[in-house]
Parts: C-alpha cells; structure tokens; sequence
C-alpha cells in the first residue's frame, strides 16, 4: 500500500527536531554555516541535508508571525527527476518512496534540472559522487516504521499513513476548520500529485512554495516528444530511401 | 585511389599550428586535473547551478554545429546534389571531429565517467537524456564508419575494406541511418528542456522546442560548414567554391526562413509576442539572438549579390553561428533559473573548453593535410 505523509504548517514550533532525527539515521555530518541573515539553518538543503526547517516571518492582523516549513524531497507519483534519469537510477517504488540508486547513476545531474522542486543534490567535492536527496527513509518504511523525523517529531506535524488516508485526513481538517486553514492542499494536484501533501494558514507563496508548478505529471511534457521519434525515425528512412532511389535513378556506380 | 602520403604541400607546422598544440596541451592538463580533482575543485559547478559550460558548448552547441554533417550527405546522397560532392568529406571529418569532441566534453561532464556505459545496459526509454545518449554514440558509430575508408587509404593492405566501406550498399544505409540519428538527438537536445516549462522564459518555453532545436541546428550546421570551406581554402590556397558557397548561402537562407517562420508561429500562438518588447534583459538577449542573429542573416543571406561576395559571407553566416551558441546558452541558463546558483564558468571549465575547440582544429589541419579530404574536388575539377 502506498504511504503518504501530511505535513501541517500550522503545528510546528521550529525545534528542528526532524533534522537532527534526519541526519542522526542516515550518519550525516552536522554542518556549521555561521549567521546568513535568517532562522533558516541550514541555509540550503544539500547533499547530507535532506531535510530542514525554514524560518518564515509574516504579519498577521498586525502582529508579526512565524511559520515554519519542512523541506524535504515530496515523493513526486509520476516523479520528473525518475523519468529524467537515463540509466533509471531513481525510481518510485510502490510503497511510496522515491529511491536512489547510486550504482546505477552515471552523474549527468539531469534530475537536479529535471525536479520542479530542485530537491537532487550533488556531491560536488567527491570523486565518486552521488546524487543525494530524502528518501522517505525507505528503509524504515519497508521494515514497517515512520520514517526518522516524524517519529522525532514532538509536536505530531506530519501524519504517515496510508496515501488516501492522509489526503482525507487533509480534507478533513481543512473542512473542520473553518477559517483556520486556507484552502489549499500543496501536492494533491502539484506536479501531478506529490506523495507528502501540505496544509497550511497562510498563502503557500509566502512560504516559499513554488506555486508556477504545473499541476500535471511532468514526465508527460518529455514523453509526448520522445514517444513519437521511433515513428518519425521509420517514417524519414522510409521518405528518405524512397526520395534517394528516386534522384538517383540511372546514375552509375562510380559516381559515389 | 593513390595512397600518396600529403594532399596538401603547404607547411603542416605553422606558427598558429603551435598555439593550437599548447592550447591542446593546456586543455588536456586541465582535463587531468578535473579526472583527479573532481567536479567540486574544477569547476563552479554547484548545487543552484548543475550544468554549466561544458554542457552548454561543449555538448549543446557542439552537437548543433557538427549538423553540417548530415545536412550535406543529405544534399548530395539523398537529393543527389551534385555540386556539394567536393565539400561532403569535410563536412564529415568536422561532424566526426565534433562528436568526438562531443563526447570527450561529455565524459568529463558525468560525475563518474567511468560508468559512461550504464545507459547502453540500463535501458531507461522514458527518459531525454537516455535517447540522446543512444543517439549520439550510434551516431558517432556512423561518422567512423564514414570516416574510416580516408584512413584506410594510409594502409594499403586494407584497401579490399575500403573499397566495401565505399560501395553505395554501405553508404547509403550509413547515410541515412546518419539522418535519422541525427533528428533524434538534435532534437531531443531541446527535448531535454520540455520537463522544466515553469522555468523557461515564455520566449524560450515551448512544447515545441525539440522542433525549434532540430530546425536552428540546420541553419547552425550550414553556416558551419560555409565558414569552414571558406577558411580552409584561404588556409591551403585554394580558390574559395563560390558556387558551393553561394548554394550553401541560399540553404542557410532557407533553412532560417522554415526556422525563424516556425518560432514565430509558435510564440504568435500561445501569445507570446508582447515578450519580445518587453525591455528585460531576456526580451533583449531574445532580439540579439532572434533578430540580429537569424532574422537578419535570413534577410541578407536571400541576396545573391550578398551570397557572392566572400566577406559579407562570412559575416552573416557568421552571425548565425552566434545566434545558435546563443539559443543554447538561453535555454540551458534560464532552465537553472530560482535555483539559487550563479554561475560564471572556472578557468579549468574554459580551458578544457578551448582546449578542444584548439584540438578539433589541430585534428582537422592534421586530417586535410594527410587524408583525401579534398582530394576528390581537385580530381574532379
Ligand atoms: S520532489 Fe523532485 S526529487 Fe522528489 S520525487 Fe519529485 S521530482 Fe523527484
Ligand atoms: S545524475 Fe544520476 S540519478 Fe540523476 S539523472 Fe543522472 S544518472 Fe540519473
Ligand atoms: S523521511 Fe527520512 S530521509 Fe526524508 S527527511 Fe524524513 S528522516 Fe530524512
């Protein structure tokens, strides 16, 4: 059965809790970046962070507000970075998650171009790179647990359960809150649907989403050319032998 | 045909012919350094910008100016053109001497070039990228294949596989299998940028743009192969073709007229006009490489007294060679747009860049003067 996770905006206080949780079980380093201006750390996500809070500051009935946001890869259903990967190193598996296989992978970085979301990350200072992104800690969820940081989670802001259980749960909440939640389930229809889906207070530009996404599977926009090039492949050599026999009727041998 | 060892008495080691071989020599360093060091120390590649300058030129446009290739065999073996006959076997050494250019860039692009090959195993035909590789290296398969019966003449022992390398029954299948190929992977290297539509700017966003880059990689290819006629006749003193010139000029003119007229329809109908006037700096890099780049060469180049006169030649074919770097400059950087990156490519990015640029013209000189690339116009004149 495929998992998805609900993220609620409004439930989160910022303790980072699901980075550290991140880090912890896939052995990444713990970074020091200094002070960037903002609460967001670190600043970007890359390749040892999956995952990270960012710190966005608002305004609301003239007070001043916080929202904090979870970053991480969104499981894409129809995922552009898999469709985009020649040799199919990236693959969404039927429990949910988006997976990586570093063996396969020739280092092109076409997911990094091809993800709506610019969640790939590259190991640039490596001389065996691999591409390196949230991977729903498959892992865990293959052995039946949650994955590392909504277990660390103590404010219960995402939700794991079954895809159709938490977009109900998401339409449930939005309906039993009145003017609590806007109107918006980030993912539902985003990029064709997303396996971790958001709900949230404010506008989902104010914080940061990218809401130019097409809501349409994007591996379509590539197949709908790639599907017809064997056919129009055929149908020039055929043109093409049928144009050649005919301008070079009669001419003899030597003249090539 | 005579297995003499030069076709050309000119001197082969000029002063240029000395720069070229230490920019070769610079550019394999750098190369090396890139192999040990990796991406990270290399290049200014980065998160916020993962394709930079080796994809771009190197691959994007390399692959677009060695279109010369198949667009001549075309003319002469399909269309059955005579009067190109003289120019098909440069055309050819550049393509050949493009694509492996191509692939060297290439390699040294992929994070593990060593495992270039995955895509030959992993079969992945969902993806642009996958096409494009099959594309390019059958296609590399083709021009060798083309090639091989020049070097052959080197050898005689060899010369029963030269005559079969040359009989019609391979060369046209080679020839038309080289098209096919060739509109494969010209066009999917627009292709590669229909799955990030929210990121291109509407002059450059299309569903079309596989199309629009097969159709500019034409123009690109011509313009490519006029210039190179004209250089290297100046270089090996001969008399420039001018009827072969002033044909190839009227192919480019048309070859822009179905790509420009096509561009045009295509920003008309999804309402894309207004773009062009808008004053950014995209409007205006789009009315450098648009306008200034094929629409104008398209406009002189439809005039015969511009197409017989050598400088004006080179000029608006030239012109047209900038415009198709540009296209894919434009497109390749407005795709990484709100990733967070800025990019300016590092020395080794661009030493490695000239360096090949240095070494495919060092290959060239080194091919006209001991293979019978031209050999074939001068028996025939
Ligand atoms: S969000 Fe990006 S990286 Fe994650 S599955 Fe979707 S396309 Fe792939
Ligand atoms: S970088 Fe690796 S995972 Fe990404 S598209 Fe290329 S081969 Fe696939
Ligand atoms: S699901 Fe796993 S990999 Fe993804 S952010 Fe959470 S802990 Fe990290």
């Amino acid at each position: 059965m495929a998992k998805g996770v609900l993220v609620d905006i409004t439930k989160c206080i910022g303790c980072r809790s699901c980075q550290i949780a991140c880090k912890a079980w896939h052995n990444h380093e713990a970074g020091y970046e200094g002070l960037n201006g903002t609460y967001t750390m670190p600043n970007q996500l890359s390749a040892d962070t999956y995952t990270r809070i960012s710190f966005v500051e608002g305004e609301r009935n003239n007070q001043p507000t916080w929202s904090f946001v979870k970053n991480q890869c969104l499981h894409c259903q129809e995922p552009a970075c898999a469709s985009a990967c020649p040799v199919g190193a990236l693959q969404k598996t039927k429990e949910g998650p988006v997976i990586y296989d570093q063996w396969k992978c020739i280092g092109c970085r076409y997911c990094m171009i091809a993800c709506p979301f610019h969640i790939p990350k590259y190991e640039w200072d490596t001389l065996n790179p691999w591409v390196q992104k949230c991977n729903f800690c498959a892992d865990r969820v293959d052995a039946g647990m949650e994955p590392a940081c909504i277990k660390a989670c103590p404010m219960n802001v995402m939700y794991f359960d079954d895809y159709e259980k938490v977009v109900q749960e998401a339409k449930n909440r939005i309906a039993n809150h009145p003017g609590k939640y806007i109107n918006h389930i980030y993912g539902l229809n985003e990029a064709g649907g997303t396996s971790w889906i958001y709900i949230s207070d404010r506008p989902f530009q104010e914080l940061g989403f990218d809401t130019q996404v097409v809501k349409a599977s994007y591996p379509s926009f590539t197949w709908a050319s790639l599907s017809k090039i064997p056919w129009k492949a055929v149908g020039f050599a055929a043109a093409l032998s049928a144009i050649a026999v005919f301008r070079n009727r009669g001419s003899r041998k030597e003249d090539v | 045909m005579t297995s003499q060892s030069r076709y050309h008495s000119t001197r082969f080691f000029t002063p240029s012919t000395w720069v070229l071989l230490l920019l070769l020599i610079i550019g394999a360093g750098a190369a090396l350094y890139r192999l040990g060091a990796g991406l990270g120390p290399a290049t200014n590649l980065s998160d916020g910008n993962p394709w930079g300058l080796w994809i771009t030129f190197d691959v994007l446009t390399g692959v677009a100016l060695a279109a010369g290739g198949f667009t001549i065999t075309c003319a002469v073996y399909i269309l059955n053109w005579k009067k190109y006959k003289p120019i098909t076997r440069a055309a050819t050494l550049t393509a050949f001497l493009g694509y492996l250019l191509v692939m060297i860039g290439l390699f040294l692009d992929i994070g593990k070039p060593w495992s270039f090959w995955h895509a030959w195993v992993f079969w992945q035909p969902h993806s642009v990228m996958f096409e494009i590789v099959v594309c390019l290296t059958l296609y590399f398969l083709v021009l060798l294949l083309e090639f091989l019966p020049w070097l052959l003449t080197k050898f005689s022992s060899l010369s029963k596989l030269q005559r079969i390398l040359e009989s019609k029954a391979v060369i046209f299948p080679l020839v038309i299998a080289g098209i096919m190929l060739s509109y494969g992977h010209q066009s999917s290297l627009g292709g590669l940028f229909l799955i990030t539509p929210d990121r291109l700017h509407p002059l450059w966003s299309t569903p079309m743009l596989h199309n629009l880059f097969f159709l500019s990689a034409i123009c690109a290819g011509l313009a490519m192969v006029s210039i190179e006629t004209m250089l290297s006749s100046n270089a090996f003193g001969k008399e420039p073709e001018s009827d072969i010139l002033e044909g190839l000029g009227r192919g480019t003119a048309i070859a822009l007229l179905v790509y420009t007229a096509a561009r045009m329809i295509d920003l008309g109908v999804r309402g894309n006009i207004p773009y062009i006037f808008e004053g950014s700096g995209a409007s205006q890099l789009f009315l450098f490489e648009f306008g200034i780049c094929a629409v104008l060469p398209m406009i002189f180049l439809a005039a015969k007294t511009i197409r017989t006169s050598l400088p004006s030649l080179l000029f608006f074919q030239g012109l047209v060679l900038i415009g198709v770097v540009f296209y894919r400059f434009n497109v390749v950087l407005s795709s990484q747009q709100q990733m967070g990156g800025t990019y300016f490519p590092s020395l080794v990015e661009i030493a490695v860049t000239v360096g090949l640029v240095a070494g495919g013209v060092f290959l060239y000189r080194l091919a006209v003067t001991y293979l019978p690339i031209f050999a074939p116009a001068e028996h025939s004149k």
